[in-house]
């Protein structure tokens, strides 16, 4: 595959042993992984694995229990505020609800970063600005309000917002998830192009397989917390933990094999928690 | 352990403590946080994010201008009342001429502070807070912060800024409407005129009273942003939650503006 050619020399993301609880239930274990520079790194796992608090950790939202996260060589647990702040213009987070400025109009919100952190005239901030709605095909919607968006223009205007600054590492929570077939290929596409043309490291995470075998370089599979497999497309693919496979073809988990626990459960009997919300 | 009793009282110990530690944890994140608007207003440009005077402006318009007609109309009832019961009160002892003291005295120093405070945090205490909290449970602050937009800088310091400003414009115009609508009842009354009347009351309100009246807003206008702020800040839980939160600065900032008065006169009064 071509695409893979460029030599990676540094690493953008690095995270080692990361742990989490919220109270006293962790729920990540032991968490490493690296993102390498220019690759498009997809985060998958089933619904509750931890994969949204991952992403809060990697954009400095959450600090962990112990562990380390590193990007683009700083460790976020060793950064002035002041430094963070520096460190935030390098990257780009498009959010899975969007999070845009509710207030302002969409050329607004994309102006934003660019007003804050650059000292550059209305004119070029415009012309700026309408360049990257023209990216995500939304030329001309710039005067309208977010609430006047679909759900899909939504997610392609914080895609928009995210890479204004044309950052050197983008984070993408369910880019395409909820959105018709034909868009979601298109921010397929898009984040494809961005990677190729900018040489931007990307981290998606998604539930989406068909995207994901669609844009990933390497995939990284979390499952109740722990990293289940970080391998190559074609190596996933090709694995044969049954669990991998379970959330390739999906599968539901196997049948609860232990009637009395689950019966004990339905009781409520709360010393019998579930694996992933084992108390520690 | 031994029987209900002591376990309730443990229960009670235990719940007791927790609302101590989280109104200690409060007023400490209050104070950090006045700490932060003051260093963004220091060293905000040279720190290459300054505060701008755009939202500064749309905020001062929002609270101040939006706030006028509101004002005007309290101030001069609360006016007209103060000098209706001062009357009735002073005859009973025959001093009815000294009323202008007392109403003057009143508006200036306490009345006209104390009901734009209360005004304004209903207003736009509760809007602050709505704002915020809808923001939070939208991931809005979380957006500007991984944008590297400090949420201070950009909404919590041109709000405190506008406060500051608008809540003594505020109080000063309260004072205006207050006196004059006094005027208006105490001059027949006592049979003069408003223009002897405004020359009793420029020669009885001092500087000082004035000051008293204005500094107090001061406070208030900090008291009703953090605490907007704050419980804004602090939502969990959706829709329900940003209502719960709204309504809960309304009352937090209401009880600090009185209780805060309180003290502050007893400090400086006597
Ligand atoms: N703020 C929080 N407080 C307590 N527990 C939390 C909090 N946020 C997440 N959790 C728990 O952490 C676990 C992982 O949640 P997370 O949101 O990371 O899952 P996810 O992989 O993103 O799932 P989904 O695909 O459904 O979004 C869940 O069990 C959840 O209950
Ligand atoms: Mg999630």
């Amino acid at each position: 595959m071509t695409r893979r050619s460029p030599k990676f020399i540094t690493n953008s993301v690095e995270v080692v042993n990361l742990n989490t609880h919220f109270g006293d239930r962790q729920i990540l274990h032991d968490v490493s992984l690296e993102v390498r520079k220019g690759e498009i790194m997809v985060i998958m796992g089933g619904s509750g694995s931890g994969k949204t608090t991952l992403l809060n950790h990697l954009l400095g939202l959450l600090s962990p229990s112990s562990g380390t996260v590193r990007i683009l060589d700083h460790d976020l647990g060793k950064l002035s505020p002041m430094e963070r702040q520096l460190l935030r213009t390098r990257t780009g987070v498009a959010f899975q609800s969007g999070a845009l400025f509710s207030s302002m109009s969409i050329g607004d919100n994309i102006a934003l970063p660019l007003r804050e952190h650059t000292g550059l005239d209305p004119t070029t901030i415009g012309i700026m600005t309408r360049l990257k709605l023209e990216v995500v095909s939304l030329a001309g919607f710039e005067d309208l309000k977010p609430a006047e968006l679909s759900g899909g223009m939504i997610k392609r205007a914080a895609l928009a917002r995210a890479i204004v600054m044309d950052p050197e590492l983008l984070f993408c929570d369910e880019p395409s998830a909820g959105l018709d077939p034909v868009v979601a290929a298109s921010i397929d596409d898009l984040i494809l192009r961005l990677r190729d043309a900018m040489g931007m490291s990307i981290v998606v995470v998604t539930h989406d397989l068909d995207s994901t075998f669609k844009i990933a370089d390497r995939i990284c599979v979390l499952d109740k917390g722990r990293v289940l497999a970080l391998d190559t497309v074609e190596a996933i693919r090709a694995s044969t933990d049954i669990r991998i496979q379970n959330l390739l073809n999906r599968r539901t988990e196997e049948a609860e094999p232990d009637p009395d626990a689950y019966l004990r459960r339905l009781l409520g009997d709360s010393s019998n928690q579930p694996d992933g919300i084992r108390r520690t | 352990m031994n029987g209900g009793g002591g376990k309730n009282l443990r229960d009670f110990l235990d719940r007791l403590g927790r609302w101590a530690a989280a109104g200690v944890a409060e007023f400490g994140f209050a104070a950090a946080l006045v700490g932060e608007c003051l260093f963004w207003l220091a060293m905000g440009r040279k720190r290459r994010q300054p505060v701008r005077l755009a939202p500064v402006m749309a905020q001062a318009m929002e609270i101040g201008i939006g706030a006028l007609p509101i004002v005007t109309v309290l101030s001069g009832t609360i006016g007209i009342m103060l000098a209706i019961q001062g009357i009735y009160s002073l005859k009973l002892f025959g001093a009815e001429s000294r009323v202008t003291l007392g109403v003057a005295m009143s508006t200036v120093r306490e009345f006209a502070p104390l009901i734009t405070g209360i005004l304004v945090a209903g207003r736009s205490g509760s809007a602050l807070a709505a704002r915020l909290g809808t923001m939070r449970i939208n991931q809005e602050i979380d957006a500007l912060t991984v944008m590297g937009v400090s949420p201070v800088r950009f909404l919590v310091v041109p709000a405190l800024v506008a406060m500051m400003v608008m809540l003594p414009c505020l109080t000063l115009w309260a004072d205006l409407v207050g006196l004059f609508a006094a005027g208006l009842y105490i001059a027949p009354q006592l049979g003069s005129t408003m223009g002897a009347y405004a020359d009793e009351v420029t020669s009885l309100v001092q500087m000082n009273d004035m000051l008293h009246g204005l500094a107090k807003s001061g406070i208030f206008a900090v008291l009703i942003t953090i605490v907007g702020v704050i419980n804004g800040a602090s939502v969990t839980g959706g829709a329900e939650g940003v209502g719960r939160m709204t309504t809960r600065s309304v009352v937090h900032a209401i009880s600090a503006i009185v209780i805060t008065d309180m003290i502050f006169v007893f400090m400086v009064t006597r």
